[in-house]
């Protein structure tokens, strides 16, 4: 696959490299010492009481169980709260995962070149066209976008129903896990179970217009049954595999699974 | 063997040892875990809430563990198994061996003023270890109520869709968190409080780590 065709904003350049440096880097939870906060003992106690490694190592596996209880707790048929059009929150606040936090430095993405490359275990690997995607059955939802920072907004959201979209491309429903690739370098992945989840859409709209740039042009995955960071904007790619893929934010700690 | 022998009222000698045990093992066990996990879930929730202030302000990093997001939310729903198991112990005990019926209850209201009046003014006596005065007993009961609000309110903002009822019943997401928020507080000043009357108490500090 190659993104490269797409024209993109400068600014971006030099940013995106950075994140596909540390993408590279294999560790999947991977902290300096001081993100951990240990510094602090250190200073209090004025000398190093904590081993910052196997206090690291026991987080992290921590975190694995908290995937493990996640998947368990998880059940196919609960639902995200649906609010009415009065409910959404305007406007929409914007986040991303590079620095400067702006809208300026979402990429541009030329809608007439703009493909969607799928991958993995598929059988249908052919690439999809805006036109192709936007002509796949439509629904709305109004649901609360939860950020892992705390801050909380309900939007609404139009697209077509995830597990429709896997079925049409022959996914392995069995598979474990949906990688999204996105076009400015962010990575994230999901459960099968929570990718099939009624309520979890590929959005191409927002609030009754085409998707924004600054919200994810030309697509994002609207899953309100995970943390908002688990909600890939700009994707380029989607692959269904069996092997752990991780993502961006889950390289820097965050706890993979974060459902809802 | 402590063969030192006390005098009781009676002139009959005594064993120190034969002192009555105020606070069981389970209970003594279940406070200690019980600090370790608040202190910890307190400085963690602390630095989560610096990401995104709820009131406009931040707690300074020397008071926060896990410097970043990722890192606190890391401590954070490690110490919350801790929390909400041990919790779990100490209440089942509490309720099932009747130590809060008998140690908690009852709680009038004038007995709270009068022994509020008399603590503020020096006079409240610690002499008998083995029963709470009526401060105490709000006190107490407070900060259990504020522990399973603050339990039940978190579960309400790590899984709002798989707890919706909890949420819902909370009044949703953003009202859940702000009650987890002044739960913490709550419980914040209660260990003010607390802490303070274990140091001008030593021997309340001494039974709450021997038993007696």
């Amino acid at each position: 696959m190659s993104h490269d065709t797409r024209p993109s904003h400068p600014d971006t350049v030099p940013i995106l490299r950075e994140a596909a440096r540390r993408l590279d880097q294999p560790t999947r939870r991977l902290f300096l010492r001081s993100a951990l906060g240990l510094g602090t003992l250190t200073l209090l106690s004025g000398c190093d009481i904590v081993d910052g490694t196997s206090a690291e190592r026991a987080l992290g596996r921590m975190s694995d169980f908290n995937d493990r209880v996640q998947a368990w707790l998880f059940n196919p048929g609960r639902l995200a709260r649906e609010y009415s059009e009065s409910d959404i929150t305007r406007p929409f606040p914007f986040n991303s995962f590079y620095t400067p936090n702006s809208p300026h430095m979402a990429p541009v993405i030329d809608p007439a070149t703009y493909r969607l490359n799928v991958t993995g275990l598929v059988s249908d690997t052919s690439d999809w066209t805006l036109d192709r995607l936007y002509a796949l059955p439509r629904v709305t939802q109004i649901t609360r976008h939860i950020c892992i920072e705390g801050w909380s907004a309900v939007g609404q959201w139009s697209g077509v129903r995830f597990s429709d979209f896997l079925q049409r491309i022959g996914a392995d429903l069995r598979a474990r896990y949906v990688t999204f690739r996105c076009d400015d370098q962010y990575t994230t992945s999901i459960d099968m179970p929570s990718a099939l989840h009624p309520q979890t859409i590929l959005a191409f709209w927002f609030d009754g217009s085409v998707l924004p740039r600054r919200h994810g042009f030309p697509m994002k995955l609207r899953i309100p049954t995970k943390l908002g960071f688990k909600n890939p904007k700009h994707i380029g790619e989607i692959e269904v595999g069996n092997d752990y893929t991780g993502g961006y934010w889950e390289t820097y700690g965050y706890n993979w699974f974060s459902g809802l | 063997m402590n063969l030192a022998t006390n005098v009781s009222p009676h002139g009959l000698p005594t064993l120190r040892q034969d002192k009555p045990l105020i606070h069981p093992l389970i209970v003594r066990a279940t406070h200690w875990l019980n600090a370790l996990a608040t202190v910890v879930m307190i400085m963690s929730g602390w630095g989560i809430h610096n990401a995104y202030p709820t009131l406009p302000f931040r707690f300074p990093e020397i008071v926060t563990l896990g410097s970043g997001l990722a890192g606190a939310l890391q401590w954070h729903f490690a110490a919350m198994w801790l929390l909400a198991i041990n919790g779990a112990v100490y209440l089942s005990y509490g309720a099932l061996s009747g130590r809060f019926r008998r140690k908690l209850l009852p709680i009038y209201p004038s007995d709270i003023i009068r022994d509020v009046r008399a603590a503020l003014t020096g006079q409240l006596a610690h002499d008998d270890l083995s029963v709470y005065n009526a401060a105490q007993r709000l006190l107490y009961a407070s900060v259990i109520g504020a522990g399973i609000l603050i339990v039940i309110s978190g579960i309400a903002i790590w899984k709002p869709v798989q707890f919706r009822i909890l949420t819902t019943l909370l009044g949703d997401f953003d009202a859940a968190r702000l009650i987890h928020f002044a739960s913490m507080t709550a419980i914040v000043l209660f260990l003010a409080v607390h802490v303070v009357m274990a140091l001008l108490v030593p021997s309340s500090l001494r039974s709450m780590i021997l038993g007696r």
